[in-house]
């Protein structure tokens, strides 16, 4: 995939330099749900924790994608803070994961960044910036600019973002008409460059295919076809691959990661499941209830977790997942009979006592 | 891992076809199992893998087309319909499917829910009852869930009534079809926990998932279903730390885990061609 557009346009890197779509509306195709989008509050508060991104970051002369800055979200209508302070920014190439139960607040955060929180949910304070630009105060017609174009989502279930009754090549290309302006031979053309981009075997037959005769796997294909059809600078996927197979779940995380090193696509990947994100992204937020429990470089997060919440997810990995077999099988390679408490990063987590699972178990 | 020797449940070349004629198709092909008491196999398989046919030629629910099923020693291959739901109505095999909401009635509070399978053997209401509260206790779950509707209860709470549901008939044999695919990880390990406590006990478990990860941690022995025919059998540690077959080592390659890095994009690529040369 490249920028390069087949109609000889140039491409335009900053969005505000794009040209303004025709006011068609939310094409159908658009993955970002067309919730109507409430207004933001003007959040009028600084920024307010430092970045902790460090090292691993690039040159701080590249500008954000994504700059999510203390933000907080309040259900009006019980009169409750749901989310309490999220900050992370977000470089282009880069991919930040957000961790946490049903219920931690990751995707209402996701939502937030959208402009799609649901009807009586709003961003109280706080502020989001995608691409330089505060979202706040957008209007509708200009969150309808943004969304494609500069930022696109993918959600856990495909079938629900496409039409059942479009064939899907199409709704691809109307999202190209729609956001780059394309007549629409080019994009047809364009479309089934994009699928044969996500690794679909016979793009010309799945273009003229319906969502009911593709498997799971190829809709979340062409979903991020979709998404990825107007070159988002972001591209937030909300457990993108959770219904999908291990084997087909491998392949989406690998063609997310092409489109980073390729394209300097911005991830947010939000999953429940820890090893998802440790195996995509640099950075790591662990949510619980709302709250950032812990937010840092992956390797960090894993090796070593500070909040009781993260040794928990990471002590289930080991002791009912996958890690359990394969940690033995590295010991074998690598024998420390004398473990230094320092050095192990997986100390004092061991087997999660019954009693502060229960605990846990007790606030759900 | 086996305790007393003669297995709960023996699956000996089992076939089972879809659709007539020409449309005739191979579901599942040449599949033998056995399961003791006391142990946990897990059955790997990914979409189409035939795992599902698998569950439901073993409850009854499809014919077989071949091959032997044999239920605590006694042949069902040749049950009639009406056979097959007498013995399902014994509860000798029980079975807990992925969506708890689907399988409990969404009008009948979780305490009717429950006692239901006993009423319909007989067991006086009084003490279907305390049963079934003894086995909400042992699902881990309170006392004062017990007059609400599945609606009212969260997706893990569901699943422990749909599991506590399955043991008030005692069963020796209970077939899991991705029981906790749903479910966050907190309430993922609350239902492994119970299922091992199961175990432990002396029943028999069938779990079935597309997901090595969700297995591994209770399964003694891994059998890995691909295309309708079971392409390695192993102890479960075999199965994930040596995996033979290209498929096994492709699904060990792609579970994402949190320290050793997952097989490379390469690797992958290879075993897939390998897969369909």
């Amino acid at each position: 995939m490249t920028r390069t557009r087949s109609d000889g346009t140039a491409t335009a890197t900053v969005p505000a330099a794009r040209p303004a779509d025709p006011p068609a509306g939310q094409p159908p195709a658009v993955p970002s749900p067309a919730v109507p989008s409430p207004a933001v509050p003007s959040p009028a508060v600084a920024p307010t924790t430092a970045d902790p991104q460090s090292a691993a970051a690039p040159p701080a002369a590249q500008a954000p994608a994504l700059t999510v800055r203390g933000v907080r979200i309040r259900d009006e209508v019980n009169d409750r803070e749901i989310v309490h302070g999220v900050s992370f920014e977000l470089r282009p190439g880069r991919a930040v994961g957000i961790v946490g139960e049903s219920g931690s607040g990751k995707t209402l955060t996701c939502r937030a960044i959208l402009g799609i929180l649901p009807a009586h949910f709003a961003v109280s304070a706080g502020s989001i910036e995608i691409a330089g630009r505060d979202i706040a105060g957008l209007t509708t017609p200009q969150w309808t600019d943004l969304r494609g174009s500069t930022i696109s989502a993918v959600f856990q279930d495909p079938a629900s973002y496409l039409n059942p009754s479009l064939k899907v090549g199409v709704q691809i290309a109307e999202v190209i008409q729609v956001k780059s302006g394309l007549r629409r031979r080019a994009a047809r053309r364009r479309a089934l460059e994009l699928l044969t981009a996500v690794h679909l075997r016979d793009p010309e037959l799945v273009y003229d295919q319906y969502t009911f005769e593709l498997s799971g796997g190829m809709l979340q294909r062409v979903l991020i076809a979709t998404a990825i059809a107007a070159d988002p600078q972001v591209l937030i996927a909300d457990e993108a691959t959770t219904a999908l197979d291990v084997t087909v779940q491998a392949e989406i995380l690998d063609l997310l990661a092409d489109l980073r090193e390729r394209n300097g696509l911005a991830l947010v990947v939000v999953s429940h499941d820890l090893a998802v994100v440790a195996q995509v992204c640099d950075e790591v937020l662990v949510m619980r209830e709302g709250e950032v429990v812990e937010h840092g470089p992956t390797a960090d997060v894993l090796y070593h977790p500070r909040h009781e919440y993260t040794r928990l997810l990471i002590a289930e990995h080991e002791q009912y997942g996958l890690d359990r077999y394969l940690a033995d099988s590295d010991s074998t390679t690598d024998p420390d009979p004398d473990p230094d408490p320092e050095a192990d990063p997986h100390a004092g987590i061991g087997p999660v006592a019954g009693e502060q699972r229960k605990e846990l178990d007790d606030v759900r | 891992m086996s305790a007393d020797g003669r297995p709960v449940l023996q699956v000996a070349d089992l076939e089972v076809h879809y659709g007539l004629r020409r449309r005739r198709r191979r579901v599942l092909h040449g599949v033998s199992l056995s399961v003791a008491r006391g142990e946990t196999v897990g059955v790997i398989g990914e979409t189409g893998s035939g795992k599902s046919t698998f569950a439901r030629a073993v409850l009854g629910l499809v014919r077989a087309s071949g091959g032997r099923i044999l239920i605590d020693g006694e042949d069902v291959s040749r049950y009639s319909a009406r056979q097959w739901r007498a013995l399902r109505r014994r509860g000798v095999v029980q079975y807990v499917f992925q969506d708890p909401l689907r399988s409990l009635d969404p009008d009948l509070p979780i305490e009717e829910s429950l006692i239901e399978p006993l009423l319909v053997q007989g067991v006086g209401r009084k003490e279907a009852v305390e049963r079934g509260r003894a086995y909400l206790a042992r699902v881990r779950l309170d006392s004062e869930l017990f007059g609400r509707l599945p609606g009212e209860l969260s997706g893990g709470q569901r699943q422990r009534v749909a599991v506590a549901r399955v043991l008030v008939t005692e069963p020796a044999l209970i077939i899991l079809d991705e029981p906790v695919s749903a479910l966050d990880s907190a309430n993922r390990v609350g239902i492994l926990e119970i299922l091992k406590e199961l175990r432990d006990a002396g029943v028999a478990l069938i779990f079935i998932s597309h997901d090595l990860g969700s297995v591994a941690g209770v399964a003694d022995r891994i059998a890995v279903l691909y295309q309708g025919e079971f392409v390695e059998v192993g102890d479960a540690r075999a199965v994930i730390s040596n995996p033979r077959h290209p498929y096994a080592r492709l699904l060990v390659g792609s579970a994402p885990t949190l320290r050793s890095a997952a097989a490379s994009r390469a690797e992958r690529d290879a075993l897939r061609a390998l897969l369909h040369a």
